[in-house]
């Protein structure tokens, strides 16, 4: 695979393509006839998917490096630069949102019956929009990307989303962009700063990451400008409140990208630059207090939340703020398995939540209600719905041999030793992450089947389950057999790891036994 | 083909003869269940189809069991055999293999599940013909056994983590096997959640263990162990405790057992296989499993043995006042871990895996006889469409007459369970106690223990006659219609029923003492595997008069209990469930189980929902973070809300140009 890959070039010119494909697909989408929408966009997100596939043999994770990196000026006055790389890191999340998105065509089939052509294209755009997020390797360039995806995933859920979409819309809208703009003043400032210093004004990442450390005085005002963007997407307790609303009112598409993808770009934020250009600020006393205070509230509360929602959309959303908690958790003990394990929470997680989301809608289009109190005993009239909600819901629960298992282990085994308050607190999750998803799936599929409108009900379509089908691959594999993608990762975790060794350092680092290339 | 595939990625060779097989013992199950499962969507009427797969498997399986178990007999290592499946979770210093052990314990343990398990599947056939959904539950069954034998074989923690939550996973899954009664459905999610409650202790017990001894291989943590961990240091006593606090929950001990009684909302030979023989022993088996941790770890060890004693004698009080017969047996089951827990916190290793294996046999024989009488009776009360309790001993009496076969096996049971000989039950339990009073005289609190044993034992004679004699004995409270159509189960439920009487009978053979003749043959066998923690945490077992002393003690106190049960219970009439008064006073209490389930519902449960709810949810997040937050952003909202209609003006068009021009000025700085 790697010299069929070779002998066409396929590194030089994939990531490129990646972008502008999508982009490239949008005027099909608008030229042809209506009915050919969602075909064409199909069509498109699937070679996008199966060109991204190559990545997994392409890219040369072995350095922890970027790899088929290229750069060129854009906006040479100002230092901007096209430019972009790819590591172990950002792959795994390259392949995750390169999946979920056909997936969510197919999903949306039959859910979207207004202004089809306009929907697939907000699609198609958020698509290059987040991969630009996680390729980007010049900062001017990763804040376009940031704002590109920001305008579709709007759109999606103001116009065709729920009944009280506009207001979710905007919230979306302001929590984020009052995080992003205050990025983009960081962005400007730190480019500015190295420039004052190093006399080259340039927004490459690598040239801000070796020389951040002239900011001086002014890193910890950077940092809580980047940090705040990040928290607020990811979202950290207590910028959470924005995302059960849009969630409740995004279509299932939206509901699962966002849960999918788009919280991985906070998390990926922290990861590539919020930690790694401050490591002084990020590993004080006081950040660091701070963030394990938030991520623990977060992994509890929002367990206890989720536990209490009548409506299982909200639920769900709620269960993201207590698994991205451990992703917080994993990138401050910054010991290899933490941060591995972060990662694989972040893989994890895209692949259940996802999943969950696709399954909440699939109820709804059948029944137009999420309320929980409307359901009960589908076991006995949708079996197989039944059996992949199972499975989905104990993926999600954490059990061992499914994929949401290997991530909160590595993250808490990792952590443990750095903070063990803060993850002996963060364990219990484990129990209330399944009181509350026993609670709701004993409510929707067990119990009696009490209500006459859920005795007609249709189990899932040869369309659903297509939808379903990699998914349940997905969280399959990643519990049996994760050691490839761990593989893939685990150079780019330590290198993470090396570049915040740095002046002061973290904690846990030190204590790491070296690790052996593979 | 994948399996050798992934299997020549691993590094370690493959032990030789039937050990390298053993990933078929899971393997077989495990493909039961897939079939089994398949069969239940597509084709839930081919009955036969499943029973031949459903019972196939496991008695494959256990030929599996049987050769790997002639190979080490033969041949007994003197280190276990790890057979390397594939390299899991490689993660930095830790490179976790699902790898399995073979070993005497493992081997034994082995063996207990196929054998018994297949007995208990069998009997299935019979017991679950007519059920609809009769592919549904062999699918899970099967699945239940795949997962039992991952963790007993795990050779390392997470792989029989993998296990642990596996088989609760199914448990969960066959409680609520009848998932349209809720009841039993809440009971399949309090078995699962306070069984995660455990499972918490089992994490953190983990990750300490990696930290001070960077291994989660149990080869390795008993080899380190004693050289890194300072014996009876907090580290090793942490780990210990926290490993205890799954035992509890797993192994239905205080406090966290009250999801046991509840579980018996499960079909029956469920109750005989998962909540009798096999799952809940296994935290018995973790500590013998990790019994070098234990034996450095004197205080762990004594609440080990403490909590267990205490749970004997707690549950064996409960089961005085019930009326429910699957409920006497779930308590009788929570009071027997308790006297195994007994054992293995003594450091009786042994003695806890002898009881184990002699519970197995004669629980489950109890738990089938139970189903075959409730089997009857509801076949009878479904021929007169009567509506009373085919599980209360109140509605049923002198069941001799028409369940000859079950009343004799379930009488042998019960001489087992009480501790006659030479009966299995005998053998183990009085192991166990003699054990506790040897190490009574180098450390006084084990006498307490080790009388809280002996009244247990009183009380077990005592409910488990009362059950005997409630059930079988005296005037028949049958109605006359009903009667009519009693008559016992067919033989593909009696066979199996047969064969655990045989093993009753014969049980305490495996480890006949010196004293009787024997030679301790399984004391020998699994002696390289808790050599190390013998070494650290001698036993002193009585010898010449006080042993027996202690015997004849223990045998008089069962014979005692015996009578009690069987006179006290008949001295007066006893009435049906419908025409009966309620319990009053300490009766009551006890019918009650002390109103446990009612204060942790009170105190813990119905708190935590409505802090969630009120404080947290609308007072929190609603009230707090968006109406005070609201205040400032709302205000920032309606204008940029007013801003966003009028961009919004809801032509597509406008948006699309907009960003095609953006695009396009994108592409043109790209190509530039």
């Amino acid at each position: 695979m790697t010299q069929f890959l070779a002998s066409i070039g396929f590194d030089r010119w994939i990531l490129h393509v990646l972008l502008v494909l999508p982009l490239v697909g949008v005027i099909p989408v608008l030229l042809g006839p209506v009915a050919m929408a969602r075909r064409t966009a199909l069509f498109v997100t699937v070679v996008e998917f199966v060109l991204s596939a190559g990545l997994w043999w392409a890219v040369n994770t072995t350095p922890g490096t970027l790899q088929l990196t290229s750069s060129m000026a854009w906006i040479p006055a100002w230092g901007i630069s096209y430019a972009v790389g790819i590591d172990g890191i950002s792959l795994t999340m390259v392949l995750l949102t390169t999946l979920l998105m056909p997936l969510c065509v197919l999903g949306s089939w039959n859910y979207i019956t207004e202004r089809e052509r306009g929907y697939y294209v907000m699609l198609l755009t958020l698509l290059t929009g987040v991969l630009g997020v996680f390729l980007a390797t010049d900062l001017f360039l990763f804040y376009v990307f940031w704002e590109v995806m920001l305008i579709p995933m709007y759109f999606i859920i103001g116009m065709w989303g729920g009944k009280n979409r506009l207001y979710a819309a905007i919230k979306f809208f302001v929590f984020t962009m009052a995080g992003s703009l205050l990025m983009l003043v960081a962005i400007l400032a730190l480019a500015w700063a190295v420039a004052g210093r190093t006399g080259t004004l340039s927004f490459a990442y690598e040239h801000l990451l070796t020389n951040s450390h002239v900011v001086g005085g002014l890193a910890p005002w950077l940092f809580g400008a980047f940090a705040l963007a990040f928290a607020i997407k990811v979202p950290v307790f207590p910028f959470h409140t924005w995302l059960p609303d849009a969630h409740v009112e995004a279509p299932t598409a939206g509901s699962v990208l966002l849960a999918g993808v788009l919280l991985k770009l906070g998390t990926y934020g922290f990861l590539r630059y919020a930690v790694p250009f401050f490591p002084e600020v990020a590993a004080s006393p006081w950040v660091t207090n701070l963030v394990l205070l938030l991520a623990v509230i977060g992994i509890v509360y929002g367990a206890l939340v989720a536990m209490v929602q009548p409506d299982i959309k909200k639920l769900v959303a709620y269960s993201s703020v207590s698994h991205l908690g451990f992703v917080m958790l994993g990138i401050w003990a910054a010991t290899v398995q933490s941060i591995e394990g972060a990662i694989m929470v972040m893989i994890g997680h895209g692949l259940s939540t996802g999943a969950l989301f696709f399954l909440v809608g699939m109820l709804y289009e059948r029944r137009h209600t999420r309320d929980i109190s409307a359901y009960g005993g589908l076991a006995k009239v949708v079996p197989v719905f039944s059996l992949v909600f199972t499975v989905v819901a104990l993926s999600s629960v954490g059990l061992p041999g499914l994929n949401g298992f290997i991530g909160e282990f590595l993250v808490l085994l990792g952590s443990f030793r750095v903070h063990p308050w803060a993850t002996g607190i963060a364990t219990t999750g484990v129990i209330f992450a399944a009181a509350y998803l026993l609670w709701a799936l004993q409510r929707i599929i067990y119990n009696k089947l009490d209500k006459r409108e859920n005795e007609s009900l249709t189990d899932l379509s040869a369309r659903e389950l297509v939808v379903m089908g990699p998914l349940l691959l997905g969280i399959l594999w990643m519990g049996l057999y994760p050691a490839p993608i761990l593989r893939r990762i685990e150079p780019a975790a330590v290198r993470y790891i090396e570049t915040l060794r740095g002046p002061l350092g973290f904690q846990g680092v030190s204590q790491q036994t070296p690790v052996v290339p593979r | 083909m994948t399996l050798s595939l992934i299997q020549a990625a691993a590094d370690a060779p493959v032990p030789a003869g039937a050990v390298g097989w053993v990933w078929l013992a899971v393997a077989l199950p495990l493909v039961g269940f897939l079939i089994n499962g398949w069969l239940a969507l597509t084709r839930p009427a081919a009955k036969t189809a499943v029973s031949v797969i459903g019972a196939g498997v496991l008695v494959a399986a256990f030929a599996v069991a049987a050769a790997i178990f002639v190979q080490l007999r033969g041949h007994p290592p003197e280190a276990p055999l790890i057979v390397e499946l594939w390299r899991w979770i490689p993660s930095g210093g830790l490179d976790l293999r699902f790898s399995f052990q073979v070993d005497q314990l493992s081997t034994v343990m082995l063996l207990v599940v196929t054998g018994v398990g297949s007995l208990i599947h069998l009997f299935s056939i019979g017991y679950m013909r007519s059920d609809p959904g009769y592919a549904r539950y062999f699918a899970y069954l099967n699945l239940f056994v795949a997962f039992m034998l991952v963790l007993v074989l795990g050779a390392n923690l997470p792989v029989l983590f993998v296990g642990w939550e596996g088989v609760g996973l199914c448990s969960y899954l066959l409680i609520g096997f009848w998932f349209q009664d809720k009841a039993n459905a809440d009971a399949g999610k309090k078995a699962f959640l306070m069984n995660r409650i455990g499972d918490f202790g089992v994490l953190i017990a983990m990750f300490i263990i990696w930290w001070t001894l960077r291994s989660l291989d149990f080869v390795t943590i008993a080899e380190r162990a004693p050289l890194r961990l300072a014996a009876g240091g907090a580290g090793v006593t942490a780990i210990t405790l926290f490993l205890f606090l799954g035992c509890t929950g797993k192994s239905a001990q205080i406090p966290l057992y009250t999801w046991l009684p509840d579980a018996m909302a499960g079909p029956t030979p469920v109750s005989a296989l998962i909540h009798a023989a096999t799952m809940v022993t296994a935290g018995v088996y973790l500590v013998a499993r990790t019994s070098t941790l234990f034996a450095m770890a004197p205080v762990s060890s004594a609440l080990v043995a403490g909590v267990g004693a205490f749970t004997a004698l707690f549950a064996a009080s409960i089961g005085l006042r019930q009326y429910d017969i699957k409920r006497v047996l779930a308590y009788s089951t929570i009071s027997q871990l308790g006297y195994m827990f007994l054992a293995v916190g003594t450091g009786a290793y042994v003695a806890g895996v002898f009881h184990l294996i002699t519970h197995a046999f004669f629980k489950a024989l109890l738990f089938l006889g139970a189903g075959s009488v409730i089997h009857a009776l509801h076949h009878a009360y479904h021929a007169t469409h009567s509506h009373d309790d085919a599980q209360d001993m109140r509605n049923m009496g002198g069941l001799r007459r028409y369940l000859p076969w079950t009343f004799a096996l379930m009488l042998i049971a019960t001489l087992a369970i009480a501790g006659i000989p030479p009966f299995a039950g005998f053998f183990s339990k009085d192991e166990i106690l003699a054990a506790a009073f040897g190490r009574g005289e180098s450390q006084p609190i084990w006498f307490l223990f080790w009388g809280m044993g002996v009244l247990a034992a009183l009380m077990t004679a005592f409910y488990m006659m009362r059950l005997m004699a409630m059930t079988f004995l005296g005037e028949s409270r049958v109605g006359a219609k009903e009667r009519e159509h009693l008559h016992e189960a067919p033989w593909s439920m009696t066979g199996p029923l047969l064969g655990l009487g045989v093993l009753t009978v014969l049980g305490g053979l495996i480890n006949l003492p010196v004293f009787a003749g024997g030679h301790a043959a399984l004391e020998h066998w699994l002696e390289p595997v808790v050599a190390k923690a013998q070494d650290i945490m001698p036993l002193a077992m009585p010898h010449g008069q006080t042993e027996w002393l202690l015997i004849g003690g223990a045998v008089a106190i069962a014979v005692i209990g015996l009578l009690l049960g069987w006179k006290l219970t008949l001295a007066r009439p006893i009435l049906p469930a419908r025409e009966a008064p309620p319990d009053t006073g300490f009766s009551l209490v006890l019918f009650r189980k002390y109103y446990i389930d009612e204060l942790y519902d009170g105190l813990i449960v119905r708190p935590l929902v409505a802090i969630s709810r009120f404080v947290l949810w609308k007072g929190v997040d609603q009230g707090l973070i968006d109406g005070v937050g609201a205040n400032g952003s709302a205000a920032l909202a309606r204008g940029l809300g007013w801003v966003g209609s009028r961009l919004q003006s809801g032509q597509l068009g406008f948006y699309i140009v907009v960003f095609l021009i953006g695009a396009v000025w994108l592409l043109r700085a790209v190509a530039r």
